[in-house]
């Protein structure tokens, strides 16, 4: 008999929230329409539209107006880059960005620099913090148009300085973009940016719905080809209801937020513990104080990556790797690589609302034999 | 730079396969001795100086040659 699966990939997809359930469902009913015509239909989906854009702004601290919606958190990445980028162009053509920006920032990087831009890399430590003398000495530099920095890394959990380096882009007069991913609906996120983005799908709501918000007075231009939907932010019709979805989960999970962050922070702390001690040669990564609550990432020596993976998966958990056998590319993680930590047999674990104690008892029981049976096959024990 | 006196190809080879192989040998030469590892794996670029900073070897660098990127490592202990 099979054990009941347990899922620790919430910093890939979350379970979608029992609120945004309900009220996709509802939506489906009511807001079909095309809330930019004249007509009760319209009406009625605009009535949800603006109400979701209200309700997502306050829980983000910011103006209505200053939201729009996109088609998923790596559109509103790349929004964000390419349109800071364009915007300022007439200061100069630099990205500055830390060597752990998501994916979806490093690509929007690199078709900067296919059309002639600068992005300069700013380096972290070993724990994945941002080395912030080099960050103010980089955004000092003449012909900076823009700086990116991930709120707290979705690779290792390590929460950023968002402040220090907010103070450093001020001083500097250069717009910062947060990626905050990982932060919206969990943790607060510092003030001092210009533009930010998250990811429904990271706090419970559907896949396919980003947030983009750029502060007023920022100096932003779309990158895409014109459209007036949402302040000419967003090209396309927007899935409405899964905006309303989104909205919705994310108003119940920020009121939960801190008493989420309370329970799932001793969890992630037992699993830092209890896998540096009950597994032989294994390297916890990431910042062990300043992290988010609900991730973790290791790495065990000698064990290939994609092969813990299909253990694991073989008794029911669920879990992500930076390891290079487990990307397309074949590649090990830019972020471990950034770290100079090691990269194969590597497991990012990451908790949700429906994690119990059991689940993470029954992971760290495992663990250490699925660990140790992989290092016998390999013929690797006593290295 | 210390010549390596041994060179390990590892070329073709998926971490943590090189990794494996340094962590084999080593030992089995004097202390004092330096391993070049031949790794085409981009892995191995992170991979093979986390081993010596988990193990306490010593990493030399990285040197790129005819026969693509190589790692050495002497043995401190």
């Amino acid at each position: 008999m099979s054990a009941s699966p347990v899922y620790l990939d919430a910093a890939t997809a979350a379970p979608l929230h029992p609120v945004a359930r309900q009220a996709l469902l509802a939506a489906l009913d009511d807001g079909w329409a095309d809330p930019g015509k004249l007509y009760a239909q319209a009406r009625r989906a605009r009535q949800l539209l603006d109400a979701a854009r209200a309700a997502t702004a306050e829980t983000l601290g910011v103006r209505p107006d200053e939201l729009s919606f996109t088609g998923s958190g790596t559109t509103a990445a790349h929004a964000a880059v390419l349109g800071g980028l364009a915007g300022r162009r007439r200061v100069g053509p630099i990205l500055v960005h830390s060597e752990i920006e998501h994916s979806a920032v490093l690509h929007a990087a690199e078709r900067h620099t296919a059309a002639g831009g600068t992005a300069l890399g700013v380096p972290v430590d070993r724990l994945g913090r941002l080395d912030v003398a080099a960050w103010e000495t980089a955004v000092h530099a003449p012909g900076v148009a823009l700086a990116a920095l991930i709120a707290a890394s979705h690779e290792v959990g390590t929460v950023q300085p968002v402040e220090e380096a907010a103070v450093a882009c001020a001083a500097a007069g250069v717009p910062l973009y947060v990626d905050a991913a990982q932060a919206v609906g969990r943790v607060p996120v510092p003030a001092g940016w210009s533009v930010l983005t998250a990811s429904a799908h990271k706090w419970g709501g559907p896949a396919g719905v980003g947030l983009l918000v750029v502060r007023k007075g920022t100096r932003w231009e779309s990158p895409w080809p014109a459209d007036e939907r949402e302040s000419g932010r967003t090209p396309g019709a927007l899935n409405l209801p899964a905006v309303v979805a989104a909205a919705a989960s994310l108003r119940a999970a920020a009121a939960d937020a801190a008493a989420e962050a309370a329970r799932l922070a001793p969890l992630v702390d037992r699993i830092r513990a209890r896998v540096a001690a009950e597994v032989p040669d294994v390297e916890v990564v990431g910042d062990p104080g300043h992290r988010l609550p609900h991730l973790v990432t290791f790495s065990c020596l000698y064990v290939d990556g994609e092969a813990l993976l299909h253990a694991l998966d073989r008794r029911g958990f669920a879990v992500s790797s930076g390891s290079s056998c487990t990307s397309s590319t074949l590649r090990p993680s830019h972020v471990l690589e950034a770290m100079g930590v090691l990269s194969h047999g590597n497991v990012r674990i990451s908790l949700h609302r429906e994690t119990t104690e059991a689940d993470v008892e029954r992971f760290l029981a495992e663990l250490p034999g699925i660990v140790a049976d992989l290092r016998t096959e390999a013929g690797v024990v006593g290295l | 730079m210390t010549a390596p006196r041994e060179v390990l190809d590892c070329r073709g080879q998926r971490c943590p396969l090189p990794v494996i192989a340094v962590a084999r040998r080593l030992p089995e030469l004097p202390v004092g001795t330096v391993v070049r590892v031949l790794a085409d794996d981009p892995a191995a670029a992170v991979d093979i100086p986390a081993w010596c900073r988990m193990r306490g070897q010593e990493f030399l660098g990285k040197v790129t040659g005819e026969d693509g990127p190589a790692y050495d490592v002497r043995r401190q202990h």
